[in-house]
């Protein structure tokens, strides 16, 4: 039984669980992998703070570039508060021991990110995610916050409002379990992965978190809202950092003419990119002239992978590149104190839509959403368990409903093959739920999904062991991933103007009447409900 | 194509442990083709994976007896594909790594104290950038002979984990983590250097090792082996 339970060990599950110890709550974290194997391991760009180490810069200049980027759809408090917040949380890396680069002086280095009025990512080389989580993760060993890792979360338990707890698979032995809190931070990560094989995200980033979050009452929020980075290697969809355009990379296509500029926002970038696919060019980043030092020195882990997956070197080579999906900006509906619907029910990180990235969001502030916003939400979750009573999740109808449904996924009958639906829903997300999108193309999917929906009882899997049973495991996330599509879908194709990340061709202009709007998704008796907050 | 074999081992199974030869395209990552073995041929097939770049430390495994991440690694004729060693195998390629991630919270592998005043200049962050690109794969941890007579060493990772802090001049309390490895730590470790072998990030845990034994030596600690020949000379 715990005070607080945390569910994802990525940068905003390990922040909240931090603050929420010093709080002195009794907090655990409960992940489908070990922490450090979480999608904050990936981030490569940077971590924003106006702390002006190179040039000078303003909190104020922060929070114009963010809000420009958003396009009306962030909330100005919000987006204040964490670039308010930003050079703290960079003091409060750098006291438990993160490695950032570092300028000759011992000031944390910082470099340029695109949509960047000045120098602002603090980063430790290309692996800025990966030595921030693992800093966080030796300091959670520390002060001995346990871990509940390779549990699969299947739902919330919530009784009147209130959540009391989860239910999860134990992987190891295929147990269900129902894990009591007296409140819950979901930090479970974004659903870029259901663009199978064009995302730049971990097999892992199926959107767990957020399905469980719909189904158990809470609201969703811009959903329709993908990200796509301008640059993944062509064949593998594997993430290019936009520090080397930050750096002076330039795109090219085939005849070798620059046609965009490379600092631009993504959703800018990646739609000239797209743009020049269709016209049946193919598109290039030439880093060439940066010379081989610094590469070596900023960007080692990508002229390692441009080598494994491409076989070209970037020193010499032209890098070939498509955009892929990479970050959701939509997500769990939360307020002010990053509460959800559900009472002691908290969301903070990619999976929670805390109104700060908007239609687009900046390179950076995603990792600073995740230790700002991460820990706020672990001090007021640990606040809210201190002014709530114990809970006892044991007897819930929840467990009994969810023990029964593993149970009984080894019956299903197995005709159709769930795996070839997996890749073929990224496929088609790809396509038409891309960078341009139509209603028509929309619609098509839509239907596609449903019959999805309505075959999943014909799916199934082959393995019925009960240990580590992967199979399992991934015909629940792709049942999450069907679920979440259908919003994604009817989000998508209820905005009909062009803002941000969502473009699409048959209505091509933002308007007017949508500023500020989002689009909101719920279940209302098991039945998906959508309307524009606000909208005329 | 090519043939690649896979030991599978699966406690419910009869018999428990086989190995299964497959049929695979040549020229992808051996996570490529394990993914395409799953979803393709034989879902039962049970392995780690996450970011396929290098970078999560999910999918170490044993390719004819060397550690290797399936994502970076192209598989070849006849390779054979095991589950990395030391700890216990719960299905096919995935082990049971508690065992491996509690050496961290054993040995304290963690800034301590803050040393307020710290200053890390661009040369000390430089001094252990390598030891930081850490993806805790468990490589260093499985190809490691010492575990074969002490299953409570340290290991690779953890050691250089704690060199990392030691050697950062934020850490306060240098002498209390250098204490802490001492036993089933620094001196266990046989300098066979197969960790730095095996590391896919390049990382030297030998010589970190070596670093922490020059560190306890001028902390006042002595080498425990010398320890005997010392004595014997005394006698002698």
């Amino acid at each position: 039984m715990f005070d607080l339970l945390i569910i994802g060990g990525g940068g905003a599950g390990l922040s909240a669980a931090l603050a929420a110890h010093d709080a002195g709550a009794k907090v655990g974290v409960l992940g489908k992998n070990y922490p450090t194997r979480s999608q904050t391991s990936m981030a490569q760009g940077g971590i924003n703070a106006a702390i002006g180490n190179i040039e000078p810069d303003s909190v104020e200049a922060h929070i114009a570039d963010t809000l420009k980027s958003a396009h009306t759809l962030a909330d100005e408090g919000m987006v204040r508060r964490l670039c308010e917040k930003a050079p703290d949380a960079i003091g409060w890396l750098d006291r438990i021991g993160t490695p950032f680069s570092r300028l000759e002086d011992g000031r944390v280095a910082q470099r340029r990110l695109g949509g960047a009025s000045g120098k602002r990512a603090c980063y430790a080389q290309d692996y800025t995610g990966l030595k921030i989580l693992h800093t966080l993760h030796d300091t959670a060993l520390k002060q001995g916050i346990e871990f509940l890792s390779e549990y699969y979360l299947l739902n919330f338990i919530v009784e009147e409002g209130r959540v009391l707890g989860v239910t999860a698979v134990e992987m190891a032995t295929g147990e269900v379990k129902a894990i009591g809190a007296k409140s819950v931070v979901v930090a479970s990560g974004g659903y870029a992965g259901l663009y199978r094989g064009f995302t730049t995200n971990s097999s892992a980033t199926t959107g767990d978190g957020v399905a469980a979050a719909i189904r158990a009452g809470c609201v969703l929020s811009d959903l329709e809202y993908v990200q796509f980075h301008p640059t993944a290697l062509r064949s593998s969809g594997i993430l290019i950092s936009e520090s080397a355009r930050g750096a002076g990379g330039r795109l090219l296509n085939s005849k070798g003419e620059h046609f965009v500029d490379e600092l631009l926002t993504r959703d800018q970038v990646a739609k000239a990119i797209w743009e020049q696919l269709e016209s049946g060019e193919e598109v290039f980043l030439d880093i060439r002239h940066l010379g081989e030092a610094f590469v070596e020195e900023n960007l080692p882990q990508e002229r390692k992978l441009a080598k494994l997956y491409e076989g070209i070197d970037p020193v010499t080579d032209l890098i070939p590149i498509k955009p892929v999906a990479h970050y959701t900006m939509g997500g769990i509906d939360v307020d002010h104190m990053h509460c959800t619907k559900v009472k002691g029910l908290y969301a903070a990180g990619e999976c929670a839509n805390s109104k700060v990235h908007g239609a687009n969001r900046l390179g950076g502030n995603s990792l600073l959403e995740t230790i700002v916003f991460g820990r706020e939400a672990g001090e007021n979750a640990a606040a809210f368990a201190r002014q709530h009573g114990d809970v006892n999740p044991r007897n819930s109808e929840q467990f009994e409903k969810d023990r029964s449904f593993v149970a009984a996924i080894p019956h299903f009958t197995n005709q159709i093959d769930f795996y070839e639906k997996r890749d073929f829903l990224g496929k088609i997300f790809y396509r038409n739920v891309g960078i341009v999108r139509n209603e028509m193309g929309l619609k098509g999917v839509l239907s596609v999904i449903r019959q999805m929906q309505k075959e999943l009882p014909f799916m199934g899997i082959a393995d019925k062991s009960r240990e580590y049973n992967t199979n399992l495991i991934e015909f629940i996330e792709f049942g999450n991933m069907v679920e979440l599509a259908e919003a994604i879908l009817v989000c998508a194709i209820s905005r009909k103007e062009s803002r941000g990340a969502h473009q699409r061709e048959d209505h091509p202009r933002e308007e007017k009447s949508y500023d500020g709007v989002h689009s909101l998704s719920w279940k209302h008796d098991g039945t998906l409900c959508n309307e524009f907050g606000g909208l005329a | 194509m090519i043939n690649i074999s896979i030991k599978r081992y699966h406690a419910a199974r009869q018999p428990a442990e086989i190995v299964q030869e497959w049929e695979i395209e040549e020229g992808v990552t051996l996570l490529e083709a394990l993914t395409s073995i799953k979803t393709k041929k034989d879902p039962t097939l049970t392995f780690r994976s996450g970011c396929r770049s290098c970078v999560c430390g999910s999918c170490a495994v044993r390719v004819n007896g060397r550690e290797v991440l399936a994502c970076s690694y192209k598989p070849k004729e006849g390779d054979l594909v095991e589950p990395l060693r030391f700890e216990p195998v719960i299905k096919d390629l995935v082990t049971d790594q508690s065992g491996g991630f509690e050496t961290l919270k054993r040995t304290g592998a963690w800034l301590e104290r803050l040393n307020d005043e710290a200053v890390v200049t661009l040369e000390e962050e430089k001094r252990t950038e390598v030891q930081t690109d850490c993806i805790l794969c468990h490589s260093c941890y499985s190809a490691c002979p010492v575990f074969e007579t002490n299953p409570l060493f340290a290991g690779p990772f953890a050691l250089t984990r704690v060199w990392r802090y030691v050697a950062d001049p934020r850490e306060g309390d240098p002498k209390g983590k250098i204490d802490a490895v001492q036993h089933d730590g620094v001196w266990d470790c046989t300098l066979c250097g197969e960790c730095t072998a095996v590391c896919p990030e390049g990382i030297d845990p030998k010589s970190d090792i070596l670093m922490l034994r020059t560190k306890s030596t001028q902390m006042g600690h002595t080498d425990p082996n010398m320890g005997a020949f010392g004595s014997f000379g005394l006698d002698f």
